[in-house]
């Protein structure tokens, strides 16, 4: 049985000015499925991830979450009314976490629920500490992010985002800006979302945590995807000359 | 020094700074006022509206305030403006200080970093949401200091408004010169009363600024 796409992204292509990025790219992952992009830097990763949720708007081609394209043409108000629910439905986690300083913990993970899905103090509250507890941030609800770690601020970040009750979750290279000692609490949160079957678009530089979590496996090079299949595939016997290359070079620098 | 004659004429003066304390705060408002619209404009998403706010702060910074002032208070009545002359510095002088605030407004707000923008907007919130209640609120924070250069600025510019006869400060010292020919006693005194208010203002915005940092 072949499921309809959760995810569809149809002949992607984006250009700054005269910079193509992305050519002609296409993605389908269905409900549940992890995938993980791989490439070079300056490859276009990011570039797909935030054109799903049009953070970076797609200069051809189009973006589906279920029955709903994220990146349809509409007059500008409209749109905004559109882009403003769909990405309730799209979480996103960032390199550099991105938590609100000017609030505490439980301040960032409320204020978009109760802003956006009207609910109250006591249920954002509740919401709050649920989302924390399950990233094992529930101490330090009250604390604010300059007061936490690189990766207590990831798990925060992954709380916020999962508060929205988000039908898929973006991660761009969580675990990037962290210290190497501080990554694996973070790759815990997301394993742990993986077992509850969360849709999950993952740009990473862990080849390891690739491999040990995701379904399937991407690898861009200049803006299109050279190669994609099953993470043993990708990772022990890639077919492309280029996917095998950037491994190669991938592991004697993770071996310096 | 001629310290029976400033024991005379000090309660004129005191009643002057009271002038130029109103002056001061109604100019802050509009300034504020005008800064926050300006900004608004120049960070529009619309290009006409951009170039409007800009032309705005162009114009206001790029003259002399004692022009526009003279331009709004003696040239204003041929275009059917008629205002008296404390109603005509405040708005000048707030007009012209707004220009200025437009700028320091606009500095706080494009030096947060744009990931904070692009969480809120990710979360969902609208363009005014975002604004609202994850950028402005640091940047009001970041704004704090360089609006009290501005008012500053603001508060010892309030003297240009002598020119236009508006009994306050600097004016009260020059009339007095006319009578008693002491124009170092007079201009001290309003010295001294100017610094007092520039300390006092300076302090309470040091404050503000202690109170709202981010921990
Ligand atoms: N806002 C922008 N304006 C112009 N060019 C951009 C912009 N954003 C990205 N690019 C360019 O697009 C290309 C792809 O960038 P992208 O950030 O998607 O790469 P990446 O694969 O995520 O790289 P990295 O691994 O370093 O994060 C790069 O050449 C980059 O310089
Ligand atoms: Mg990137």
């Amino acid at each position: 049985m072949t499921e309809k796409p959760f995810v569809d992204i149809r002949h992607a292509q984006k250009s700054f000015g005269s910079l193509e990025v992305l050519k002609d790219i296409n993605l389908q992952v269905s409900r549940g499925q992890i995938v993980a992009i791989i490439g070079p830097s300056g490859s276009g990763k990011s570039t797909l991830l935030r054109a799903i949720n049009d953070l970076d708007p797609l200069t051809g081609g189009e973006v589906w979450l279920e029955d709903t394209q994220v990146n349809k043409k509409l007059p500008h108000r409209q749109y905004e009314k559109h882009i403003n629910q769909v990405r309730q439905d799209i979480g996103m986690v960032f390199q550099h976490f991105n938590l609100f300083p000017h609030l505490t913990v439980r301040e960032n993970i409320k204020l978009a629920p109760k802003m956006l899905k009207g609910l109250s103090d006591a249920e954002a509250d509740k919401l709050a500490e649920e989302q924390l507890d399950k990233v094992g941030m529930l101490e330090r609800i009250d604390y604010y992010p300059s007061q936490l770690s690189g990766g207590q601020k990831q798990r925060v970040a992954i709380a916020r985002a999962l508060a929205m009750k988000p039908k898929v979750m973006l991660f761009d290279e969580a675990t990037s800006a962290l210290d190497p000692e501080l990554v694996e609490e973070v790759n815990l949160v997301m394993k742990k979302l993986a077992e509850e079957h969360m849709t999950m678009i993952i740009v990473t530089h862990e080849m390891g945590f690739a491999e040990s979590v995701c379904d399937r496996v991407l690898f861009m090079d200049q803006g299109v995807v050279v190669e994609e299949g099953p993470p043993d595939v990708i990772f022990r016997n890639p077919t492309n000359e280029r996917t095998r290359n950037f491994l190669r070079k991938h592991l004697a620098n993770a071996n310096k | 020094m001629d310290i029976e004659l400033i024991l005379k004429v000090y309660p004129y003066f005191i009643e002057a700074a009271w002038v130029t304390i109103q002056l001061s705060v109604l100019t802050t408002l509009l300034g504020l006022t005008c800064g926050a619209l300006g900004a608004a404009a120049r960070l529009s998403r619309l290009a006409v509206v951009r170039f409007l706010g800009a032309a705005y702060v162009s114009f206001f910074r790029g003259t002399p305030a004692l022009i526009q002032l003279f331009l709004l208070y003696f040239g204003g009545p041929q275009i059917g403006i008629q205002l008296d002359a404390f109603e005509a510095g405040v708005i000048g002088l707030g007009v012209n200080i707004g220009a200025y605030m437009t700028e320091t407004i606009r500095g706080g707000i494009i030096a947060i970093d744009k990931g904070q923008r692009e969480a809120a907007r990710t979360l969902g919130m609208s363009r005014w949401q975002a604004m609202r209640y994850v950028i402005l609120p640091q940047a009001a924070r970041l704004m704090i200091r360089p609006l009290g250069v501005n008012i500053n600025a603001l508060i010892k510019g309030t003297a240009l408004v002598a020119a236009i006869s508006v009994v306050e400060l600097t004016y009260t010292a020059q009339r007095f010169i006319g009578s008693t020919y002491k124009p170092f006693e007079m201009f001290l005194i309003s010295g001294i009363l100017y610094m007092a208010i520039i300390y006092v203002t300076g302090r309470g915005i040091a404050w503000l600024d202690r109170r709202v940092r981010i921990v």
